[in-house]
């Protein structure tokens, strides 16, 4: 890596103990024509972000199944990082005019980490837009480069995607994380679904211990019905939505609600969405507004855990692997279905959809009455995401895209 | 203890989901989809998510009857298509023709739903599908109940579902090994009548290792 950054090393064989002997040996098996084989990831940050906390588990996993893989970091200035914000903004849809002096500062960054970063490897994979541009120091067959998309392109800025497009067709494949989120290309187009890590701090099986003192911190009472939304305190989350959601379920049963989500005071929007969220829930006793630390992720398992009924009642929504969290523990859970919610619930199998506030209500108080539909709906929601959204998947499916890479040279 | 002369060699696979340039939000569109996608796109909605939604044993089938059900709200032609039982099927050809033969009924028995708008398009995607051999071989019938034992999901689907396309025949992997491999045609008999719509992959695995362990006994 061009920077040193201490990963996450957890063996093979601890999955194996959750997933199956079977699960690994099949790992190993399709990793045994890769072996020595290089891969080099290509993403902008080497810490914080979903990418960079995914690259940090998966590496060392292909590591292990002996695979020559290497995680590099771009490099950029402040200029770069608020074009490529912008440009992330506007790709997720949001209004912006781009300037000619914005994609001049991306293609100088590019260029400028085309000179320093290596590219000598057989599969290069790049991680969003930031570095999307380093295509253009590619050799005409000399080796396979594909792209991850992590965001939803289903309604881009115009200006910005026919910009980003010229490089996206270059490459051998795209990778996107829903149908949905894809576009017309002349490449082929893979469905990677994002993935949790079940050995992670925000996953792991915790002590009734713990749980119960998580609980006695934040005065909730385990004694009676928890509804849970864990997420940054933003309108497109709208608590203020699950706020009024409550207030419909709490006139049929006697619940708690916990809204966590990280601290918003290093940002001024999350503040002013925080104090919407305070004067809504009017000081009611059973509505606990957690400002969780930015990174606490046992907290989060133990909140998690403890729920009678998870909520996501996003407006808008990436992929929300929240969901896949909530449902890894065997939570019964009631999301919106927007974004990647659907391919993660589901509806009346692995959890229930909902479409309004007095959607979600309904689905919540009918999980409170009918407690055995709601425990197999979670046991399902967690084979769901065994099968699909857990890290060794995302590597499978990494493993497999090599494989078929490699048979078109 | 019989062994086969020809052993049985554990494979597993893996699918990569390619997204196709083909959707549809209204039944109308899914029969064009359904006309015109690719053989790849057939399997990819019937066979493989069968194998990737093996848990649910209630009311799930394949995708077109899950997006009909939950998109277009049209609970009879949902439980129509969840009718179609993959095990009738050796070709992709054929399914992709009683597919089309039901929800093209449906459109001109009910023309005024087929061009209403569903809550959400349907994509169609193919597998792309890599096999990989696991390095394990049986020869007798004890090696082959420790080979199932330690099949992953993936190994498992292939040999017992996928198998029957790959064959031609209406039987999978193991059924056809135990009948031609070893002669026990009653055991194959009974592991291809497991029903693979109301049990999960696992509790497959255990009902064939049941059915294994009870001829044993026999020997």
């Amino acid at each position: 890596m061009s920077e040193t950054l201490a990963l996450s090393r957890i063996p093979l064989d601890e999955y194996a103990e959750l997933l199956g002997a079977g699960e690994i040996e099949e790992l190993r098996a399709l990793a045994k024509p890769l072996r020595g084989r290089s891969i080099e990831m290509i993403n902008s940050t080497a810490v914080g972000g979903g990418v960079a906390e995914i690259l940090n588990r998966l590496v060392p996993l292909g590591e292990e199944l002996e695979l020559n893989i290497k995680w590099d970091v771009m490099m950029g200035g402040e200029d770069f990082f608020e074009v490529t914000k912008s440009f992330h903004n506007a790709l997720h849809g949001a209004p912006y005019h781009a300037s000619p002096k914005d994609f001049e500062i991306f293609l100088a960054y590019n260029e400028r980490n085309r000179a320093t970063l290596p590219f000598d490897a057989e599969f290069v994979v790049i991680h969003d837009p930031q570095p999307a541009g380093l295509i253009q120091t590619r050799q005409p067959g000399a080796n396979h480069w594909v792209w991850r998309c992590h965001i939803d392109l289903s309604r881009p800025n115009r200006a910005v995607w026919d910009f980003l497009e010229k490089f996206v067709s270059r490459y051998d494949g795209a990778m996107f994380s829903s149908p949905e989120f894809s576009r017309q290309l002349p490449i082929p187009q893979y469905l990677f679904y994002p993935a949790i890590d079940p050995l992670s701090e925000k996953n792991c099986a915790l002590e009734p211990q713990f749980i119960s003192q998580v609980l006695g911190r934040y005065q909730i009472d385990p004694q009676r019905a928890i509804l849970t939304q864990i997420s940054r305190f933003d309108r497109l989350k709208d608590p203020v939505g699950v706020i009024r959601a409550y207030r419909i379920v709490k006139r049929y049963f006697d619940c708690q609600l916990v809204l966590a989500g990280g601290s918003a005071s290093d940002d001024p929007e999350g503040a002013v969405v925080l104090k919407e969220v305070l004067r809504e829930a009017d000081s009611d006793p059973d509505i606990k507004v957690l400002e969780l630390p930015a990174w606490a992720p046992l907290e989060v398992n133990a909140l998690q855990r403890a729920s009678t009924v998870v909520v996501q009642k996003s407006l808008r929504e990436g992929f929300g692997l929240t969901v896949s969290e909530a449902l890894w523990k065997k939570k019964p859970v009631v999301a919106s279905a927007v974004g990647g919610i659907p391919i993660q619930i589901i509806h009346k199998h692995t959890g229930l959809l909902a479409h309004s506030i007095e959607g979600t209500a309904y689905q919540i108080r009918f999980l409170l009455s009918h407690p055995e539909i709601a425990a197999k709906l979670g046991e399902q929601g967690h084979q769901h995401v065994k099968e699909n959204f857990l890290i060794t998947q995302k590597l499978k499916r990494y493993l497999t895209l090599f494989l078929t890479l490699a048979k078109n040279p | 203890m019989k062994a086969a002369e020809a052993p049985f060699e554990f494979v597993t696979v893996s699918y990569l989901t390619r997204i196709g340039n083909q959707s549809a939000g209204a039944l109308a569109e899914l029969l064009t989809g359904l006309e015109h996608c690719s053989d790849a796109s057939i399997f990819h909605h019937t066979f493989q998510t069968l194998g990737s939604h093996h848990f649910l044993t209630e009311g799930f089938s394949n995708d077109f009857a899950q997006w009909a059900l939950s998109d277009t709200n049209r609970n009879d032609l949902a439980e129509q298509l969840a009718a179609l039982d993959i095990r009738d099927y050796v070709s992709i050809a054929a399914l992709r023709s009683d597919l089309c033969r039901v929800v093209g009924d449906y459109c001109a028995a009910y023309p005024h739903f087929a061009n209403q708008s569903a809550l959400k398009r349907f994509y169609f995607c193919e597998s792309v599908e890599v096999t990989a051999p696991l390095g394990r071989n049986a020869q007798t019938l004890d090696e082959f109940r420790e080979g199932i034992e330690h099949l992953s999901h993936s190994g498992f689907y292939f040999h017992f579902i996928s198998s029957r396309l790959r064959l031609q025949l209406q039987t999978n992997d193991f059924s056809h090994w135990l009948a031609d491999g070893l002669g026990l045609k009653s055991l194959a008999e009974s592991v291809n009548q497991i029903d693979i719509y109301t049990n999960t992959l696992d509790s497959t695995r255990a009902k064939l290792l049941r059915l294994i362990d009870r001829e044993r006994r026999k020997a």
